[in-house]
């Protein structure tokens, strides 16, 4: 990988012995990793490995039974998604999340609803402070507009284009709350190979030159070692191995739970 | 001159950003705004006023309200004609007792007074959705109607529990003819379907879309479902408040107990319906709808000579208009509204669609 702009600095977010169960079923166990400043951390594992469930509890969906997850230096309490969103940490989702009857451009401009301080009054005006605020975000997201090639679809109501633009307008609207800490849970699933080169050049432009901090869930192996700076591996709620692409390429734990064992 | 935007180039996002980009339709605009403000004046008559236009408007202008809720929030409200008569009955409570309260601002006082009814029955959403909550909000319409018929308060404990409106003085100027009357609800709705749309393209308005359509998806970009529901209550509460003091003060200038029935709740659901969710001016189209068709499907068999009855031509009449609605709601479940921007598409690539 080329020499990056952002050197990989200190540690942004800890996961520590975190464990999460639903009733009877345990999704985690005792999870510890970190995540460090501006590098691009990917997790894997088989399918029901808990990839997804790490993802919740860090953007506050789920509560971890136990253990502690802390954010810039910050242990936090239990605390809803939105307030995960205050503190810089955006995300994607498995399946689209997006709002299906909204615009292109007004799906990414609700990332931005948090930068947007004009009360009700003025914006029912829509005059003066609403509406220099309204174009400066529209000027911010139409730099997000080019920058994912989606110029042709801003008008168009998301729930008409195809999956791949889906996506795509999805990574928008994380990108344009600015986040600190950007969890990506499998952007590539579904594309072909060419929308999946497309998707990482964006992932690493967004690392780049923004120096985001990314966590993705992935399954192409092609991808995951291409693009990541280290590999968290989950497998049944259980970290087995951690490390650099080509470590975790090595180690028999995972290739054992990749593989199957003979037993 | 076609329907076309070639030509029309943009170079802000200013520009972009208007309500009608197109010239045509501001065009457009600006005629019905002229036709509304001095054709009308010039040629309507009072039965025009008093049993089409005013009525029209007031019920676009709740609509409108009911719209934000539904259309734009996704939350569902069969409570509607409650809020109307909070409206109503607040407006005639601070005008009778506080005297020199300017109508305009009493009606405004009425909207928000309207808006925090509107809050407290949209708790409710923070915990259920869809039918569930329309039978809340049908609670609040059935305890609104209690409230107002059985609380001698509200009614300065008139024996019949029927009100009159004062006289309309709207800062000097006596709104008294029906002329008069339409100019001011016009000047008002007018008002208010732009502060509407304002709402709705900025930021709180993204922010109710957001909750409509995933609210999962809301809260991970950091909308608070509870500040975003309850907004939506209060706005559209506001509106229908509003709307509701003028329905009685100008529009029936008296009125009874449960003038604001569970039937107009139903009314405001078809029209916005009909017109179409999340459009303002699908509120317009489908007022107009519901309130002209029926008017029109009176007139018809007497303008054609067929000898019928008064009973079996109001018979006919409302099992027409059931079966119009039936046929709009499957071949456009999205109203209207939706009707008029697909054949505006079709316009400006027409006549070569490829």
């Amino acid at each position: 990988m080329s020499a990056r702009r952002r050197p990989i600095g200190d540690t942004l977010l800890v996961v520590d012995g975190v464990s999460l169960s639903f009733g009877g079923v345990k999704a985690l166990t005792d999870v510890s990793f970190d995540i460090r400043e501006h590098e691009i951390l990917a997790i894997i594992g088989p399918n029901g490995a808990g990839k997804s469930s790490m993802l919740n509890c860090i953007n506050g969906f789920y509560h971890p039974s136990a253990g502690a997850i802390t954010f810039r230096g910050v242990k936090r309490a239990q605390m809803r998604p939105h307030e995960a969103a205050m503190q810089g940490i955006a995300r994607t989702f498995q399946n689209i999340a997006l709002f299906k009857g909204m615009s292109t451009l007004d799906n990414i401009m609700t990332g931005r609803l948090l930068k947007m301080k004009v009360g009700l009054a003025g914006q029912a005006v829509h005059l003066g402070p609403a509406r220099a605020e309204e174009l400066a975000h529209r000027a911010f997201c139409e730099r997000i507009i080019d920058f994912l090639e989606i110029q042709a679809v801003r008008k168009t109501p998301v729930g008409r284009l195809p999956y791949g633009l889906q996506k795509r307008v999805e990574l928008g609207r994380a990108l344009a709350a600015e986040p600190t800490l950007l969890l990506l849970d499998e952007p590539m699933a579904g594309m072909n190979l060419e929308e999946k080169q497309d998707m990482c050049r964006f992932i690493l432009d967004v690392n780049d030159e923004f120096g985001t901090t990314i966590c993705l869930i992935e399954h192409d192996m092609g991808v995951v070692m291409d693009i990541s700076d280290r590999v968290v591996v989950l497998e049944y709620g259980r970290k087995i191995a951690e490390g650099t692409p080509d470590v975790v390429r090595a180690n028999q734990a995972v290739i054992d739970a990749y593989l199957g064992v003979a037993h | 001159m076609l329907y076309r935007e070639a030509g029309q180039y943009k170079t802000s996002y200013a520009e972009d950003q208007q309500i009608f980009p197109i010239r045509q339709d501001r065009i457009a605009v600006a005629l019905i705004v002229a036709v509304a403000l001095v054709a009308v004046p010039l040629l309507a008559s009072d039965y025009l006023y008093t049993a089409i236009l005013i009525p029209f408007l007031i019920l676009s202008l709740a609509a409108i309200g009911l719209n934000i809720l539904v259309g734009y929030c996704g939350q569902i409200s069969l409570g509607t004609g409650g809020f109307m008569a909070v409206g109503a009955y607040a407006a005639y409570n601070l005008c009778l007792r506080i005297e020199w309260l300017p109508l305009p601002i009493a009606i405004l006082l009425a909207g928000l007074i309207a808006a925090l009814a509107g809050i407290l029955f949209g708790i409710p959403s923070l915990r259920i959705k869809g039918f569930y909550l329309a039978v809340a909000t049908l609670a609040a319409q059935f305890f609104i109607d209690w409230l107002f018929a059985r609380i001698g308060w509200f009614t300065n404990y008139t024996p019949s529990g029927s009100i009159v409106a004062p006289q309309l003085n709207v800062f000097g100027w006596i709104v008294d003819t029906p002329m008069e009357k339409y100019l001011f609800t016009l000047i008002v709705v007018a008002l208010f379907a732009l502060v509407a749309k304002n709402l709705v393209r900025g930021r709180i308005g993204r922010t109710w879309m957001a909750i409509r359509d995933m609210d999962i998806a809301a809260e991970i970009i950091g909308i608070r479902p509870l500040t975003a529901k309850l907004s939506a209550f209060a706005v559209s509460s506001f509106f229908v408040g509003v709307a509701g003091a003028l329905w009685g003060f100008v529009h029936l200038g008296s009125w009874e107990p449960l003038a604001f029935g569970i039937n107009r709740s139903f009314q405001l659901l078809f029209m916005i319906i009909i017109g179409g969710l999340g459009s303002i001016l699908g509120c317009f189209l489908g007022a107009a709808f519901i309130m002209i068709v029926p008017l029109v499907l009176n007139q018809v068999p007497t303008a054609l000579g067929i000898p019928l009855s008064t009973a079996s031509i109001s018979h006919m009449e409302a099992m027409i208009f059931g079966v119009m609605i039936v046929f709009f709601l499957i071949v456009e479940p999205h109203g209207f509204a939706r009707l008029w921007s697909l054949a505006k598409e079709k316009l400006r690539i027409w006549p070569f669609p490829h």
